[in-house]
């Protein structure tokens, strides 16, 4: 998994670092800055962010919550 | 070449004097200042009060939840673990700007959640604690933007309070911008505080410490033997969770954007439920127990992209990895498609698998020689699929022509796990300004 893992990254950085990062004007970022391309959860997202660190042994890296709450039942 | 050219020029030229027309709130500043395209915006400011306090965002959030499945922790990993919960939040952002001109944001949440579940009626070993609940969860962030250094600084606060679970949350977070506005480095240090009330199945209540009752709930109902109701006096045990969140997002082209995720988070105390049985290869039940500590290791990105005018891709990778044992991988897709610039409609698909911790076993598995032992789900060996569709609206003039309300959001989504829990989710989040 961790070899599958580390190949993943390779390639992903091997992308980034192959289209390279281009310096960007502020008029030239309207895509990015659209509201669906926000690299964040959307809003709407609160509670199945929740109800998925109760129901699975895995969380964080979401940008959301990562401990606290108890999710007993 | 020459159009380009040209059209470079008159999209500038319209682009200075829009900003132009937008300062003109002066007159007289302006009636005697000499005609000029550059003028700066900051010296308009005669009647511009940058420091008042307004109401930037409101946020409603509202959630369905359901759930069936037959595993039920409570009962030592099988009977039913059937879940309706329904959430409502809401998130006021406040925004203001102080002496320095830096940009100040005050978030002040409030949610509240009802829940019933049937295993929670099995916490008594007749079947008659109360299967409801309910949770408040309140939260304050108070973040300072600068906006020439292109960091921001902030602290927040979170509680989360159920009967038999009380969460205090306090946070750091700060975020750098690269020089040239591309990249941003974020870094957040996170503590929980929680209290979990030691309520224990009925058949381990010593006699003694619950006089005249013979049930008690998660829910926190104490039913006493002559049928009334009272609050049975139960001590807790502390659960204590560190983490430290960092991030590093990058726009890579004018379509393409990548954030980089990663969390240390170490948890210490009771991290089990005093409420979730075990039931050993012997036939007798125990209360479930695991290690003091846990350590988690998750690590992510995401990678959103813009094909064409309509389509966006947003995607998302996570591997985690604990010292319980549990490694999983989580993949995420997206496909918001814009069928008017101010309506779009998202299907997304989750992906999960998880390999079990080694304290789990299902029921009647266990030995009783074992140091360790759980029969929660939570813990086992499964994949699981989520999809589902979304649907934005957010036009100029306001949702449904009412000016306040920009934007309106519904999501509903089918969750099923190969251990046989299947759920549905529908939420609704409405944004006003």
């Amino acid at each position: 998994m961790i070899k599958h893992l580390a190949r993943l990254l390779s390639l992903l950085i091997l992308m980034i670092t192959a289209t390279s990062c281009v310096h960007l004007k502020e008029y030239q970022k309207s895509r990015l800055n659209d509201a669906e391309m926000a690299l964040t959860n959307r809003k709407v997202e609160k509670n199945e962010l929740n109800f998925q660190s109760y129901r699975e042994a895995a969380s964080g890296a979401n940008s959301g919550k990562t401990g606290g709450g108890c999710g007993c039942n | 070449m020459r159009k380009v050219y040209l059209s470079v020029i008159g999209f500038s030229l319209l682009c200075r004097f829009n900003a132009w027309s937008q300062t003109k709130t002066d007159t007289a500043l302006v009636s005697k200042a000499p005609v000029s395209l550059y003028k700066p915006v900051t010296q308009d400011s005669s009647q511009y009060k940058p420091r008042s306090l307004r109401v930037d965002e409101i946020d409603l959030v509202s959630s369905y939840y359901q759930q069936s499945g037959n595993h039920s922790a409570i009962q030592g990993g099988m009977g039913d673990e059937s879940v309706t919960d329904i959430a409502n939040a809401i998130d006021i952002n406040l925004v203001w700007l102080n002496n320095k001109l830096n940009k100040n944001t005050l978030s002040v949440g409030f949610g509240f959640d009802y829940h019933s579940a049937a295993s929670q009626a099995w916490v008594s070993s007749t079947g008659a604690s109360s299967p409801t609940g309910t949770r408040i969860y309140p939260s304050l962030d108070w973040t300072v933007e600068n906006a020439k250094k292109g960091n921001s600084i902030g602290i927040g606060a979170y509680y989360s309070g159920e009967y038999n679970y009380q969460s205090l949350g306090l946070d750091l977070h700060f975020s750098q911008k690269t020089a040239n506005k591309n990249g941003e480095f974020s870094a957040k240090l996170q503590g929980y505080f929680d209290h979990v009330k030691l309520i224990y199945p009925s058949e381990f209540i010593p006699q003694s410490t619950v006089i005249n009752s013979v049930v008690t709930s998660a829910s926190g109902t104490t039913l006493s033997s002559d049928g009334g109701h009272n609050r049975a006096n139960i001590p807790s045990s502390p659960r204590t969770s560190l983490n430290a969140s960092l991030s590093y997002a990058q726009m890579i082209n004018s379509r393409l954007q990548v954030m980089f995720l990663g969390d240390v988070v170490t948890q210490q105390g009771y991290l089990g439920l005093p409420f979730h049985r075990v039931y050993f290869n012997t036939g007798k039940d125990t209360i479930e127990k695991l290690p003091s500590s846990r350590f988690k290791l998750p690590l992510g990105f995401r990678l959103n992209y813009f094909v064409g005018d309509n389509i966006i891709l947003r995607s998302y990778y996570r591997y985690y990895f604990d010292n319980w044992g549990v490694k999983s991988n989580t993949v995420g897709l997206e496909i918001p498609y814009k069928i008017t610039p101010f309506f779009s409609i998202s299907p997304f698909y989750r992906y999960y698998d998880q390999s079990a911790a080694k304290y789990f076993a299902p029921y009647g598995v266990h030995s009783p020689t074992d140091e360790y032992y759980t029969s929660n789900y939570e813990y086992a060996k499964f994949r699981s699929s989520f999809y589902g569709v979304g649907f934005r609206i957010a036009p100029p003039n306001g949702v449904f022509g009412w000016q306040g309300m920009h934007e309106l959001e519904i999501r509903y989504g089918h969750y099923t796990q190969t251990t046989d829990l299947v759920s549905d989710v529908i939420s609704l989040n409405l944004g006003f300004k």
